[in-house]
């Protein structure tokens, strides 16, 4: 294990590339450039193409199979997929969040049962039903890591019911932690700050966030995609060995800051 | 794409985010209706402008753009 490969040898699975700009993206290329084989799930036809050309530049035979993570059929047939690849999965990376439009404009006191029900189910209960599966895999121990906002643990206007589904995910990235960690099993957060995603673009008001950051942050900014990458690498490499149930905040550290 | 007009960007844009011909991308065209964009091309439109030409545009101004001619328009107005 050299120091320039820290995930050579490693087998992954990645959840939640959408586009050239997904977080997920640029972990899955870290995880990549660190020696780790991926496999990649994509959400429904409309995005099969993206990711097929996204995973294309990894070599043309890097697998992907469609799973939407609100079916659990879905997350079955993907993992059954994914072990006629391999019998070992070292890591596996959560990027996947969704809340209906609405609910995130307006405000959170009006968010309906239905949206928060969505909300919690793509965006935080989907990490436990992915850990269910990949778990038994991971035989030789094994990092899971997934994406967080600060919106989570503070209030963040216009986040709303994403930012109540973030803090249930960061509690079942605990959970799991607890869980699996006799089986060696190391389960992270990474709260990033803002990026231009497509996804955060659903968002109202998603620029200011942007500038707030780069007035406030004691980095005088958020982060980059590719920095990301980094800290993925790190979660799930040997350097991060003793590292579970926590959330690592990636933001220009904003999340220190009182006022 | 040094030497381009700001036309011929965007136009390349949304043949590259699209896959449309050229010839459908003239200025009165709109995305959704005439060039067949969904919810999330219109995003991913937004900030591959935004990327090409250094500029920011507003959720509210974003949601104006509705033609080819509307970005031009916008581009040139708020390209620093």
């Amino acid at each position: 294990m050299s120091e320039a490969k820290p995930l050579e040898g490693k087998t992954g699975v990645v959840f939640g590339v959408a586009n050239k700009r997904s977080i997920a993206w640029a972990i899955a290329q870290a995880w990549a450039d660190a020696g780790a084989n991926l496999i990649f799930n994509y959400q429904g036809e409309r995005l099969k193409e993206n990711v097929e050309q996204l995973a294309g530049t990894f070599g043309a035979d890097v697998p992907l199979y469609p799973c939407d993570v609100s079916s659990d059929e879905e997350i079955d047939g993907f993992f059954e997929k994914v072990k006629g690849h391999t019998d070992k999965l070292d890591c596996m990376l959560h990027a996947v969040a969704f809340a209906p439009k609405e609910a995130l404009e307006g405000d959170f006191a009006s968010t309906s049962r239905d949206a928060f029900k969505t909300a919690h189910d793509i965006s935080a209960y989907s990490l436990v039903a992915l850990a269910q599966r990949a778990a038994p895999l991971m035989t030789d121990g094994g990092s899971i890591v997934a994406m967080s906002y600060y919106g989570a643990e503070k209030v963040v206007p216009h986040y709303n019911v994403m930012g109540v589904a973030k803090a249930s995910l960061e509690a079942s990235a605990r959970y799991l932690a607890y869980d699996l960690g006799e089986k060696k099993i190391r389960v992270n957060c990474i709260s990033a700050g803002p990026v231009q995603t497509l996804a955060a673009r659903g968002i109202a008001g998603f620029t200011s966030m942007l500038k707030h950051y780069q007035e406030h942050a004691p980095l005088k900014r958020s982060c980059d995609p590719a920095e990301l990458g980094k800290t993925g690498v790190f979660l799930a490499s040997d350097g991060a060995a003793a590292i579970t149930g926590q959330t690592i905040y990636v933001d220009g550290g904003y999340q220190i800051m009182g006022m | 794409m040094a030497d381009q007009s700001i036309e011929d960007k965007v136009k390349s844009i949304i043949v590259e985010q699209l896959g449309v011909n050229e010839e459908q991308v003239v200025p009165d065209a709109k995305f959704i209706e005439d060039l067949g964009a969904d919810s999330l091309d219109t995003v991913e439109l937004v900030m591959a402008f935004e990327e090409e030409f250094s500029i920011e545009v507003p959720d509210e101004e974003a949601e104006k753009l509705q033609t080819v001619g509307d970005v031009t328009k916008y581009v040139n107005a708020n390209k620093g």
